[in-house]
């Protein structure tokens, strides 16, 4: 018997090296459709069996878990059957090896009767041994694989005499191989389970793949099959990467374990805005920085990129420069540096089309990456408020994997005993009203006091907005620092202390906790979004006033510029032309600069108050609640200041703010995204340390909503609010005159006219300015919003529908009760 | 790539890789993992698939485990035998099955399975008494724990068996907003 098998693995290696050769194919042919037939008697119908639960399985999701355990059982018959069938094909080599003389009219005929079903099954067949032999003796599994090989030469032949049906029916076999494979991850099977089918699919798609290659096309199937391959690769390669490149995992896990996942989200969060800042970076750096630097012209060449004279003595001071004045201010951070040549350097790089495009392009990815955020959360996140299945969800939800600290194990037992305790109550003693009536007046007050706190915060930065303008004209070094700063850090005072007072007005509402930390989130947005716009109001007076002086500036140009002429004409002619030292030119000023200098110091102080507020709000705190303790009349851990709790919904908001702010200046300053960088890196590292270090995990954690959209829409409308006024201030306002890639224009985005009429083909320009002929822009607008309609009533159709299916599923429970 | 690790042959990384959400520096972190639960028993090559299996008690010591009330529930969910032994590649089910890229359908599945302790694939009100008392670790009296249990069977439960099959399961969590972001476990 062994020396049998041994011949017939010596004969199969020769075969499997020639595959094509026609004599031992056709034998192969006759050897295997006898082994076939032998067996298939026996196996066809368990194995249909087994051929149809896989597919069932596949596409119904509900019954992958009943699946699971069928297969499991399956697999055990596998194993009991598979001693049996060693014996078996011990023997029926003997058989074939007699039979190898017989006839082949009726081979056709078998072929295709059986074809179909048989080979498929019997392929199964021999890849369920296969396949779960991995610890079977290796001969034995040899013996298989070689007939396996051989089948697979057979079937190479196959395609040529299949017809076409057969074929894509093998075809789709193959596909649905593919398709577990790529699905194989999400399945509840076991792990040596999965591993087995794995295998098995990759050897019939790598032996089908080949064979259904054969006939018309086959070099272009072979090589599009190679290149999907070589793709899947390239991909995981690529996710590997990725996944190597996610910074923080580390801190992250540690900051989930002793806190918990609401508070782990906020730095989740701020590493994703870390990202996208990046990107922001890398386009303003790359396409607008580091071209002005090294193709544009010099610093000192020309009088925008000079420091002027005036200002030369403090130019390089540190007070100057922490400004942002001096050297800083004539530099590719701010707009004014840039030059309105139309190309620079060797290369041509169109510089002002690309400041254009790159401003434009930085708001139109943002809006992509949060949209695109959303629409993923979307899917993943359930419905939220329902409150149909409030114990259930209690039970099965309430525990969070992610803590691995004892404490914070011990506070979130608390916390759930706590919340069944309470809801407990809820449900056995009903809600009584007690006095509606002095509820509702409270809540009104407390309305009434926060509209005045926002009202008066609003007075109180455009009054200082005013006096600081005053103070400029007065000359900056007339007043303290205090006053030379004022505005920003007004503002950032008011958004520290304006939320805290919000929380105590709160106390008179009486709202349950979530519906509380709503309110308290929707003020303190509506307290920033008040402060950003009345900046921005105040500002645009400033603008103004720039605007103003211009004009008068332009007249002192022209009376400087007949002086000089004058002069030189009255010297004598033939002398060398007097040449002005660019720092001498009296220069326009530059309303744009200024705007993002006023950002950018506002940013900076933003990013100093909260640091500041870390380190004594919470650092100094819990140093002198430890170290005081000892000496201290009453308990300070467990009484008043006691350790402060991290405040997520706050810094989220604080995080949020920041950004737009970002996306408001990030037009005219274009360090900005550079600066956000660093702000973030250091933030994070500093506020895990400081979570870390001083703060104690929550007591009871609400989360303001179900779902993380929350966050997600309110960076959204941020988004959409911060970009109009840079919007506004593009459309209207004509740029300065001496300053910045689009001095002399009429209007900034001239620039694309520009561009159009001049770098490309004359029909392009003519197909645009056709384009935005009013003729073809209303229809297409009245287009997109009988789109919208359309889209907004189907969805509210399926709104409905879901509603009645609700319905539907309440009944029918009642009726089983 | 082209790491000198002798752990694992490539096909086996690739395999793991198809089979599980984690990518290849992933697994190979596993294993070290996997490995310094009990040093002298698990291999430092596994080329060969050895069958090593490490034990409950020294699988509910690690960090991400060690404060779980359903420690024990899981690690038996995700073993052959129903004891808790884990082999590696039962380990690797285990966190791949609970990381943050892992489905929810999948996750909706597993969570049945453990928090089913008596195995009978539903979820009757004597499981639900004991994930309970696990939660709240005794705090709460007899009289509470029943009312919250006859609460959550009469809410989730939909064709009146007054016990949970999965589909009365699944109907259930789908709609919880908290489920996906607690059932977590990040390694």
């Amino acid at each position: 018997d062994e020396v049998s098998s041994f011949q017939e693995e010596h004969e199969r290696e020769r075969h499997r090296a020639k595959r094509r050769d026609g004599d031992r194919e056709k034998k192969k042919r006759r050897k295997g459709r006898r082994r076939r037939a032998s067996r298939a008697g026996e196996r066809e119908d368990e194995l249909q069996a087994r051929h149809e639960k896989r597919e069932a399985g596949r596409r119904k999701r509900a019954k992958n878990y009943q699946e699971s355990e069928g297969r499991e059982r399956d697999e055990e018959e596998q194993a009991q059957i598979k001693t049996g069938k060693t014996a078996k094909t011990k023997k029926n080599i003997k058989n074939e090896k007699t039979r190898k003389v017989e006839q082949e009219e009726g081979e056709a005929e078998e072929r295709n009767a059986k074809g179909k079903k048989k080979h498929g099954s019997a392929k199964k067949e021999e890849k369920d041994e296969d396949g779960g032999k991995c610890a079977a003796k290796e001969k034995t599994q040899e013996v298989k694989k070689k007939k396996h090989k051989r089948d697979s030469e057979e079937k190479e032949l196959r395609p040529e005499s299949l017809s076409p049906e057969e074929l894509e029916k093998l075809k789709e076999a193959v596909d649905e191989r593919k398709k577990l494979i790529q699905g194989l991850r999400g399945k509840p099977w076991s792990m040596k389970k999965k591993l087995v089918t794995l295998r098995e699919s990759q050897e019939f798609v790598e032996k089908y793949e080949g064979a259904l290659g054969k006939g018309k096309g086959r070099k272009l199937y072979a090589y599009k099959v190679m290149m999907a391959k070589k793709w899947m690769k390239f991909q995981r390669d690529f996710e590997n990467f990725k996944t190597a490149c996610i910074p923080w995992e580390m801190k992250i896990k540690e900051i989930e374990s002793h806190f918990g996942s609401s508070v782990a989200s906020y730095f989740i969060f701020l590493r994703w805005m870390y990202g996208i800042n990046m990107i922001l970076f890398g386009l303003t750096f790359g396409l607008v920085m580091v071209p002005e630097a090294l193709m544009g012209r010099p610093y000192g060449s020309i009088p925008r990129k000079t420091v002027p004279r005036a200002e030369e003595a403090s130019a390089m001071d540190f007070a100057v420069l922490w400004d942002f004045g001096g050297y800083a201010q004539y530099s590719v951070l701010f707009y004014g540096y840039y030059n309105n040549q139309r190309a620079i350097g060797w290369l041509k790089f169109r510089m002002p089309l690309s400041y254009f495009l790159v401003g434009v392009g930085t708001v139109a990815y943002s809006y992509m990456v949060v949209i695109r955020t959303m629409a993923r959360n979307a899917n993943e996140s359930g419905v939220g408020d329902d409150n149909s299945f409030n114990f259930s969800w209690k039970t099965f939800t309430s525990w969070d994997y992610l803590i691995g600290n004892p404490e914070t194990a011990d506070n979130k037992f608390a916390s759930i005993t706590t919340s069944f305790k309470e809801a407990i109550l809820e449900e056995q003693e009903s809600r009584k009203d007690d006095n509606i009536h002095l509820t509702r007046f409270l809540r009104v007050l407390a309305n009434f006091l926060v509209l005045c706190c926002l009202a008066g915060s609003g007075y109180l930065i455009y009054f200082v907005v005013r006096r600081s303008q005053k103070f400029a004209l007065d000359g900056l070094d007339t007043h303290t620092w205090w006053e030379r700063n004022e505005v920003n850090m007004v503002m950032s005072l008011l958004g520290m202390f304006c939320p805290m007072l919000f929380d105590v007005i709160s106390a008179l509402e009486n709202y349950h906790p979530r519906v509380a930390l709503q309110w308290q989130l929707g003020r303190i947005f509506a307290l920033f979004l008040g402060n950003l716009y009345t900046f921005i109001i105040a500002l645009m007076d400033e603008i103004n006033l720039k605007r103003e002086e211009e004009k008068i500036v332009k007249f002192n140009i022209t009376t400087w510029e007949a002086s000089l002429y004058n002069s030189t004409v009255s010297e004598n002619s033939t002398g060398p032309p007097i040449t002005i030292q660019p720092a001498d030119v009296p220069r326009g000023p530059c309303w744009e600069t200024m705007v993002g200098q006023e950002f950018v110091r506002l940013i900076i102080s933003d990013t100093m108050t909260t640091y500041i507020t870390l380190l004594i709000g919470d650092f100094l705190r819990a140093v002198l609640v430890r170290f005081l303790n000892y000496c201290w009349c009453w308990d300070l851990e467990a009484g008043f200041p006691s350790y402060s709790e991290f405040d997520v919904s706050g810094n989220v908001l604080g995080l949020i703010f920041n950004q737009g702010m970002i996306w408001m200046g990030a037009f005219y300053a274009p360090c900005l995204p550079a600066l956000n960088v660093l702000r973030l890196h250091v933030s994070m590292y500093l506020q895990c340390w400081a979570v870390m270090c001083c703060n104690v995990p929550q007591e009871r954690v609400f989360k303001a909503s179900g779902s993380n959209n929350f966050y997600m829409a309110m960076l959204l409308v941020i988004l959409f609010l911060s970009t109009l006024p840079a919007i506004y201030t593009i459309v209207t306002i004509p740029p300065s005159f001496d300053c910045g890639p689009f001095s002399g224009k009429k209007r900034m985005f001239d620039v694309i006219q520009e561009t159009l009429e001049s770098d490309f083909p004359a029909w392009f320009s003519k197909v645009f300015s056709s384009a935005s002929n009013p003729g073809l822009v209303l229809p297409f607008i009245l287009l997109m919003v009988l789109a919208i309609y359309y889209l907004q009533s189907t969805s509210k159709s399926y709104k409905e529908a879901n509603v009645e299916l609700k319905k539907k599923l309440q009944t029918c429970k009642q009726k089983t009760k | 790539m082209g790491n000198k690790q002798t752990t694992f042959t490539d096909e086996q990384l690739e395999a793991y890789q198809d089979c599980t959400f984690f990518t290849r520096k992933e697994v190979l972190r596993l294993h070290g993992r996997y490995r310094e639960l009990a040093p002298h028993l698990v291999p430092l090559d596994f080329t060969n698939n050895p069958d090593i299996k490490v034990p409950l008690t020294l699988i509910v010591t690690m960090p991400e485990l060690k404060e779980n009330p359903f420690r024990d529930r899981i690690v038996e969910t995700f073993s052959e035998d129903g004891h808790g032994n884990l082999s590696f590649n039962d380990f690797v089910d285990m966190f791949s099955a609970l990381c943050e890229t892992s489905p929810r359908e999948l996750k909706t599945i597993y969570a049945f399975k453990i928090y089913d302790f008596n195995r009978d694939n539903f979820i009757c009100k004597e499981d639900l008494r004991k994930t309970l008392n696990k939660l709240t670790k005794g705090e709460l009296t007899p009289e509470e724990v029943t009312l919250v249990c006859d609460k959550a069977v009469e809410e989730a439960d939909l064709d009146g068996d007054s016990k949970l099959s999965f589909s009365d399961f699944e109907n259930m969590i789908s709609k919880a907003p908290d489920f996906l972001s607690n059932f977590h476990i990040r390694i």
